[in-house]
């Protein structure tokens, strides 16, 4: 069987479609906010939230709700909510409370999971949680739906802000100083982040989310000179990353979330070479 | 009516007070160089007048039609800028945004008006070039076309020649003189007491305990600015030392 027919063959499946719908959508979201995120320093706040999304998501496991979304998103977002805030505020350091709730999340859903899971694979259901390993294969018809409208919605935002979003990556004084509600647009980038990494989650796992949002835009980044041509090279990249990384996934039966990533590590390392400076 | 008037001013953060019983007012045309010394509260003065710090008593008002967002800033600059993938247009641009409200993209006259400040400042073929490639003297001018597209009234300057050569310091200065002198009012923040002296029209000295406000001959006169100086020199003159044993 040669590899297109191979390919027709699995498309036939709807489970591999919807997978594939799912894996552009959260790549090209989650690539149009890395480029703000990386460049506002707000990369390690992704990187905890993804964490707290894996506690979230053993909490709603445990509790056996139906669909784990509907506790792993509010809490994500009230969390990414709170580390924006604690940035500002400062009590405790940034990113020693980043770190704290990181780690604290990881061992307590692993905890979770371990003690009061009622299924029998417990390793394979953690493993794959975290880095994504089966679940973009098993996603319900409900949760393709939640996805394409919560994709749609991050699109149509970003699009619409995009010009303030600019103004406040760049110079989040002088936006302030001109009369931009910049405190409010933080606030919707916390919300967004949040929802992108729960999203993501299902594609690559918690642990590897962080990777699609960054390395897109690193890689951009490093070749391009405008904030718009950046973006639109990075939500590029994200996407012919996914689709290629998920396409060897299916041929060579790997696992879906870190040949994604290698992918990505694979062109950030091209656009390396072709550095320009 | 004055643009800005500061009665009883006072400032500071997280509610300690740096400075109080601050008292000016900035008119149209005026050149205003706010001095001091290091920590007195200068910067923090100048974040709130820009809204970005509540004041901690005091008033502060708007007048003389003018908004109190219709501002043109030249912040310090920060880290974050100098590895921003941003190109010229782009940043020029984006100092229209306040004029946008709710609409999400810019219209025809706000392009017009950053084409316009571009060629002001002379940067126009810089157009396409990305920030993070130009030289400092370069960079000063491109956000200082972004301010302009800000206001055509009124201009903060926070640390504007930190970094900048002495050649440059010199043509930045000269294009801030020839633009008070073309009606726009200028407020700015500058450790450069002789070039603040040569240039402003009045001057607000913001020291521990004392606050002075007047024109520059006041100033000359005033006790605050001879003591400031004599300190100020032998800063310079430490510095210079400290420099030369290296």
């Amino acid at each position: 069987m040669s590899v297109l027919e191979q390919l027709q063959y699995y498309f036939e499946f709807p489970f591999v479609r919807y997978a594939l719908i799912v894996g552009v959508l959260i790549s090209l979201c989650s690539s149009l906010l890395g480029v703000t995120l990386v460049l506002k320093r707000y990369s390690y706040i992704g990187d905890g939230l993804s964490h707290v999304a894996f506690g979230a998501m053993s909490i709603a496991t445990v509790c056996d709700i139906a669909d784990t979304n509907y506790l792993t998103m509010p809490l994500t977002i009230l969390t990414a909510i709170f580390l924006l805030r604690s940035g500002q505020n400062a009590k405790i350091k940034g990113d020693a409370a980043i770190a704290m709730l990181s780690v604290g999340a990881l061992a307590l859903g692993y905890l979770l999971i371990n003690v009061f899971s009622k299924s029998a694979n417990v390793s394979g259901d953690v493993c794959s949680t975290l880095f994504g390993s089966t679940s973009i294969l098993t996603l319900s018809n409900s949760e393709v739906r939640l996805c394409m409208v919560l994709s749609v919605v991050v699109l149509v935002v970003f699009v619409l802000f995009y010009n303030k979003l600019f103004a406040i990556t760049f110079d989040e004084n002088f936006a302030k100083a001109t009369g931009v509600k910049a405190d409010w647009y933080n606030f919707l980038i916390a919300v967004i982040i949040a929802v992108i990494i729960v999203l993501g989650m299902n594609l690559v796992g918690s642990l590897l989310i962080s990777a699609l949002i960054i390395f897109p835009a690193m890689s951009a980044m490093s070749i391009l000179r405008s904030f718009r041509s950046v973006v639109i090279l990075s939500a590029i990249i994200s996407v012919a990353c996914a689709v290629v990384g998920m396409l060897i996934s299916i041929l060579a039966s790997t696992p879906v979330g870190a040949t994604i990533v290698v992918c990505d590590i694979v062109v950030f390392a091209v656009c390396q070479i072709f550095r320009k400076e | 009516m004055a643009y800005i008037t500061a009665t009883d001013l006072a400032i500071g953060y997280d509610g300690q007070k740096v400075a109080e019983h601050i008292n000016f007012e900035v008119k149209e045309g005026d050149y205003l160089c706010i001095v001091g010394e290091n920590g007195a509260g200068k910067s923090t003065l100048m974040k709130t007048l820009l809204h970005l710090r509540k004041s901690l008593g005091g008033s502060l008002t708007y007048g003389d039609g003018i908004s109190p967002y219709e501002i043109g800033y030249l912040p310090q600059q920060t880290v974050v800028q100098r590895d921003f993938p941003a190109s010229v247009w782009e940043i020029v641009l984006s100092g229209n945004l306040s004029k946008t409200g709710l609409r999400p993209f810019y219209n025809a006259k706000e392009k017009a008006n950053a084409v316009e400040n571009m060629e002001r400042m002379g940067i126009t073929h810089l157009k396409k070039e990305s920030y993070r490639n130009l030289s400092g003297g370069q960079q000063q001018r491109v956000l200082l076309a972004r301010a302009l597209c800000a206001s055509s009234k009124i201009l903060f300057l926070d640390e504007p020649v930190t970094g900048l050569d002495p050649k440059v310091t010199a043509e930045f200065y000269a294009l801030l003189k020839q633009m008070n002198q073309e009606g726009m009012t200028i407020i700015m923040v500058s450790h450069d007491l002789g070039s603040s002296l040569e240039y402003a029209s009045h001057i607000l000295h913001v020291g521990k305990g004392e606050i002075f406000y007047g024109t520059v001959e006041e100033y000359r006169k005033s006790k605050v600015s001879t003591e400031f100086h004599e300190r100020f020199e032998g800063q310079e003159e430490a510095s210079v030392t400290e420099g030369e044993g290296k």
